[in-house]
């Protein structure tokens, strides 16, 4: 505990440098209008504007960078609660219960419950990495390339178990990500696959253009065509004190959501996304009157929002711990470390305190600067949304091809992200999740590579999972969670749990 | 945000859902794999060679397409609307452009022209806006990112 402390102390010293301080509040600014507007994801954001962090040293970077994404969090609710037009994904389900207190005159109180949700969830997630992280790193040393292999497949089922939509859409979408990871140079054979000749190929495709092909293009192609710019509200500040019933009704809904999108955030997949549904099902379903959801009961904004947030954190410990990313956003910011010539992995805590811990500190920062931006600056935000789509997407597009080719200064990338965004509107059309395609790609090279390195060791043998306690553990865990899966899907008529939570379409 | 086919009473269901219609791409999609993996070499079971594990994950994809094909119920193909096609094949002809034109006509110039396509082509938006914004975003961006941020982009002809 005491080295934790000391840890901590380190990492204040670096955030509250003042590049670094201002770095989080540029974050922080950018992220929160990254999440008003409608076309624009975290994802997205964060990867278009990865070009910028490339002048900047690592910590400055991943701190810009961890600020969009939080900040993103945030702003994607001011825009559900005031014009029921989710920001980001993660914030569709405030939509239902934020606007409704809109409607009754609430918007105020909506917005500052869902800011002092993010704030006290983002801070108590932020704890909970700074005490998780650290003994999770020093166990992963023990890991070698079975555990690898176990882990990730244990990710993959967890990631399937706790999607939104039907499971076997998740587990395609996965699928197609592993095939799209196996482009390049096998590094274990050497052989050359799918490349058909094309250089820039050989290292594989980049999580940059694929994330903003699948993510950023993908959006604005379903987008664009709509153009009637939306009627905004601007709500008074006088209008932001939450009543006394409102604030202690939201208290417990903050502290379950901040619990549960912690936990769930750890877990690969959506986790922002998911973890607000699942608070949000969780909420309705303990209380004592579920008929007002829908018709703005104030614990339908606070748990979710809270949850979102609390995943923004939960989705950094096993990227922190690990060097394993739990989701495409974690991914993008781990090429970012790496682009900076950082190696992420269980020595990262080790050989680069002051970034890790400069970042945790920063976090704590960040939540603050939110909260002070996110209430009485709430009105020069939406402003945003008053500018005409039809203006707002080719900028967007500007940006997503500069965006891609600056990374690798690679005409190829671009052309991924044309192939990559067309493919991801055909597959959104039909309602399905990109999530786990991403995320399926960044965790192919790693599987084969474990997998062979793991049969390697064994001369063949599959039973070096079975000799191994650590992969045998989560190997039982890989097969209970398919047990429960098979239960689940017998017993939907009746309504499994992911009924209950909104998970099943 | 990207469903379209949620709000509209949909039509009597038929044999070709949504869900059939991406279960069968999905299939294609796997077969297509396959067939290119035949030029890798499979290895073995205790030994996978290069083409071993595309081969797998194209076989899981179409078992999967299948299981998504054979799904009972789900939107009506009919339900599912495509509005905003046109604008989507804009943009990503827009966007082939600028991907053919960048290193040759440079940042700037195809910038410029691919957002004065979007907004004076495809948007319809008139001449000064559309000229203001163009320029605007094109030398901004380029001023921002090169000017400051030393973010190497291409020029083209003339420096621009």
């Amino acid at each position: 505990m005491i080295d934790t402390l000391n840890s901590l102390a380190l990492g204040f010293s670096v955030a509250l440098q003042p590049a670094v301080l201002f770095y989080a509040v540029l974050g922080c600014v950018v992220g929160t209008l990254v999440g008003v507007l409608p076309g624009l994801g975290p994802l997205a954001g964060i990867s278009l504007l990865l070009p910028l962090t490339y002048g900047l040293t690592p910590t400055t970077a991943i701190v810009l960078l961890a600020g969009i994404y939080y900040g993103a969090m945030y702003g994607g609710s001011t825009t559900s609660i005031l014009m029921r037009i989710p920001g980001e994904a993660a914030s569709v389900i405030t939509c239902v219960d934020g606007h409704a207190m809109t409607l009754k005159g609430r918007a105020g109180a909506a917005l500052a419950i869902a800011a002092l949700g993010s704030f006290v969830a983002g801070t108590l997630s932020v704890v909970a990495l700074m005490l998780l992280a650290p003994p999770l790193a020093s166990f992963a040393l023990r890991f070698g390339p079975p555990e690898y292999v176990a882990l990730l497949l244990l990710g993959f089922i967890l990631l399937s178990y706790m999607s939104s939509g039907p499971m076997v859409n998740t587990l395609a979408m996965a699928a197609l990500g592993l095939i799209l990871g196996t482009v390049g140079i096998d590094l274990l054979s050497g052989f050359h696959r799918f490349t058909y000749g094309v250089t820039d190929l050989a290292d594989g495709l980049g999580i940059v253009p694929v994330a903003v092909g699948l993510f950023g293009l993908s959006e604005i192609l379903l987008t664009a065509g709509g153009d009637t710019p939306p009627s905004v509200y601007k709500p008074k500040l006088r209008e932001l004190v939450p009543s006394r019933e409102e604030l202690k009704a939201s208290i417990s809904p903050c502290l379950r959501g901040s619990v549960l999108g912690f936990l769930i955030g750890i877990i690969p997949g959506s986790a922002h996304i998911i973890s607000s549904f699942v608070s949000y099902g969780v909420e309705k379903r303990i209380s004592k009157h579920p008929e007002r959801f829908g018709h703005g009961a104030v614990e339908g904004v606070a748990g979710p929002e809270s949850a979102n947030n609390a995943a923004a954190s939960g989705a950094f410990v096993p990227m922190l711990a690990l060097g394993l990313p739990s989701g495409p956003i974690p991914a993008v910011l781990l090429a970012a470390l790496m682009i900076h010539g950082v190696a992420p992995g269980p020595l990262l805590m080790e050989q680069h305190p002051d970034l890790v811990w400069g970042f945790i500190a920063s976090m704590y920062i960040g939540n603050l600067v939110l909260l002070i931006l996110n209430l009485p600056l709430v009105g020069i935000f939406v402003n945003v949304l008053r500018i005409p789509y039809s203006y707002l997407y080719p900028t967007i597009v500007v940006f997503c091809v500069l965006g891609v080719y600056a990374v690798n200064s690679s005409v190829v990338d671009v052309w991924i992200m044309l192939a990559t965004g067309a493919v991801g509107y055909g597959l959104r059309k039909f309602e399905f999740d990109m999530a786990p395609a991403v995320l399926g790609m960044i965790l192919s090279p790693i599987f084969e590579m474990s997998l062979g390195q793991s049969l390697a060791m064994s001369g063949g043998s599959y039973g070096i999972f079975l000799d191994r306690p650590i992969a045998l553990t989560m190997l039982i865990m890989v097969l209970a969670l398919l047990g429960l899966s098979l239960r689940d899907a017998l017993k939907r008529q009746r309504g499994g749990w992911r009924t209950g939570a909104g998970l099943d379409a | 945000m990207s469903s379209n086919a949620a709000d509209r009473t949909p039509p009597r269901p038929g044999f070709w859902t949504g869900d059939r219609v991406a279960g069968i791409a999905l299939i294609v999609a796997a077969a297509a794999l396959a067939f290119e993996t035949r030029v890798l070499p499979l290895g073995s079971l205790g030994r996978p060679g290069p083409g071993y594990a595309p081969l797998l994950y194209a076989v899981i994809l179409g078992v999967l397409g299948a299981g998504i094909a054979a799904r009972r119920g789900g939107t009506p193909l009919g339900a599912i609307r495509w509005g905003e096609a046109r604008h989507a094949l804009m943009i990503l002809l827009a966007c082939g452009f600028a991907a053919l034109a960048i290193e040759r006509l440079g940042f700037r110039l195809t910038m410029l022209a691919l957002v004065a396509f979007l907004l004076g082509v495809v948007e319809r938006r008139p001449a000064l806006p559309t000229a203001l914004v163009s320029l605007g975003l094109s030398f901004g961006c380029y001023f921002v990112f090169w000017t400051l941020l030393r973010v190497p982009l291409p020029t083209g002809p003339f420096g621009l």
